[in-house]
């Protein structure tokens, strides 16, 4: 029920009662309303919910966390092909 | 798609898994409390990666599932009132209630509509200037502030054909009703999206009061393979502790606006919930000056007696005290094309998650 999607937002209407966006969903477009994002700007991905974005979704720590996990796991590898039997 | 497929990456999942493996020497039961939690666990195997040392048991998260029948009976009679259209999400469609569901009554000619958003909702209300507009409110803390927008919206374009007809709930009640009841639970799967409006300070108390760990958690498997191991360490340090994942999407203050869009709309009430009864609290209610939207006000009408499924465990298995396996209508008398109970016919249900993927 809770299902969320990232959308990459191509355009802004603050002309009616709720702030609107045109958001590209791999593809697929969709009016979303960014009403609760004063923050959020054209480029941003935001995640929708039942056509109301709940986030901006942070690229950097995003990046960040993806990038630790990466290196940790290359350590790891590194580690069992010197010391097979420590696992 | 951007932001969910480096979350799918299998070498990072398969390392998350032996770390897991080394860090847990003692049995751990980590409930994942968010049905859309449940749905990736299974999908993804999950328990499969997991050392016998690590349990993970589904919870109360999905709103369809701890929705009571006369809430769909309800809804049932409000849709075969003459001037009325009921608008609602998909997920509510087949849910049966005590004699029959909302397509059942679309078959036989009720206006019933499915929508996207509520603001889809709106449409057809201006649209339909004659006829009651019934909105279907469901869903936590994720989904109700986009109730209250909807009714803040109908107000500001003088829409006065519009109503909201709640079965909103909040998390917070129930996760902390399962520990008080002593459901076996070493920690929480903390729900992400709900986390993204409400922030990491409505789970406070878990630590705090009942000395469990919460990882509010994203939904793709390196996400929960994160969270496991998050909890696992906080549960072999002692430790317990409210921790964020799923950084990408939830900050620790959640989102202001949603939250004060959803305190100017609603108010908490008492509410039950199916496995857990009446719940202090843990519903919402619009509030007496938006009450010209609210269809249990202004739209009177007779519902049926209640009747629950015989033989069905829903409720034991939302508590998190069976498993969707335990029950004897499990995939012969319940199946998703034939639903008994809710927890099977919602597609985020455990019993629709294990007959899909772990019959």
């Amino acid at each position: 029920m809770c299902l969320s999607l990232p959308g990459k937002i191509l355009s802004i209407d603050d002309s009616s009662e709720l702030r609107m966006a045109v958001v590209d969903f791999g593809g697929v477009q969709r009016e979303i309303c960014v009403e609760w994002l004063p923050e959020a700007g054209i480029g941003d991905y935001v995640l929708a919910h039942v056509g109301t974005a709940l986030t901006v979704l942070d690229e950097k720590s995003a990046l960040e966390s993806i990038e630790a996990l990466t290196e940790l796991s290359k350590v790891l590898e590194e580690e069992e092909k010197n010391n097979p039997l420590n696992i | 798609m951007k932001y969910i497929d480096e979350y799918r990456d299998k070498d990072i999942v398969l390392m998350l898994a032996k770390e897991i493996k080394k860090a847990s020497t003692k049995p751990i039961r980590l409930m994942e409390v968010c049905g859309g939690h449940t749905m990736s666990i299974q999908k993804y195997g999950i328990p499969y990666l997991l050392p016998e040392t690590v349990e993970l048991i589904s919870g109360p998260g999905c709103p369809v599932c701890v929705t009571s029948r006369s809430y769909i009976d309800r809804a049932v009679a409000y849709s075969r009132l003459e001037d009325v259209i009921i608008t609602t999400y998909g997920d509510l469609i087949r849910v049966p209630g005590s004699t029959s569901s909302l397509d059942k009554e679309k078959a036989k000619g009720a206006d019933i509509r499915i929508v996207y958003s509520i603001l889809d909702a709106l449409m057809i209300a201006k649209e339909n200037r004659h006829k009651k507009i019934v909105f279907l409110g469901i869903g936590f803390e994720t989904t109700a502030p986009s109730s209250a927008a909807g009714i803040i919206k109908a107000q500001m374009a003088g829409i006065s054909n519009f109503y909201v007809y709640s079965a909103h709930k909040v998390m917070p009640p129930a996760m902390e009703t399962l520990i008080d009841e002593g459901v076996l639970i070493d920690g929480y799967i903390g729900p992400g999206h709900v986390s993204t409006i409400t922030g990491e300070g409505i789970y406070m108390n878990i630590p705090e009061k009942f000395g469990l760990g919460v990882v509010i958690s994203g939904f793709e498997p390196v996400d929960l393979m994160q969270s496991i191991l998050m909890l696992v360490r906080q549960f072999e340090n002692a430790d317990p502790k409210v921790e964020i994942e799923y950084t990408r999407a939830v900050k620790p203050e959640g989102n202001i606006k949603a939250q004060e869009m959803l305190d100017e709309v609603f108010e908490y009430r008492d509410d039950w919930w199916r496995g857990l009864g009446v719940l202090k609290n843990s519903g919402l209610k619009i509030r007496e000056k938006y009450a010209m939207y609210d269809a249990e006000e202004q739209i009177e009408v007779e519902v049926e007696e209640l009747k629950e499924p015989k033989g069905c465990i829903c409720g034991d298995i939302l508590r998190g005290v069976n498993k969707p396996k335990d029950c004897k209508l499990f995939g012969n008398v319940c199946t998703p094309s034939n639903p008994v109970g809710s927890c099977m016919v919602s597609s985020e249900g455990s019993c629709a998650a294990y007959y899909l993927y772990n019959r």
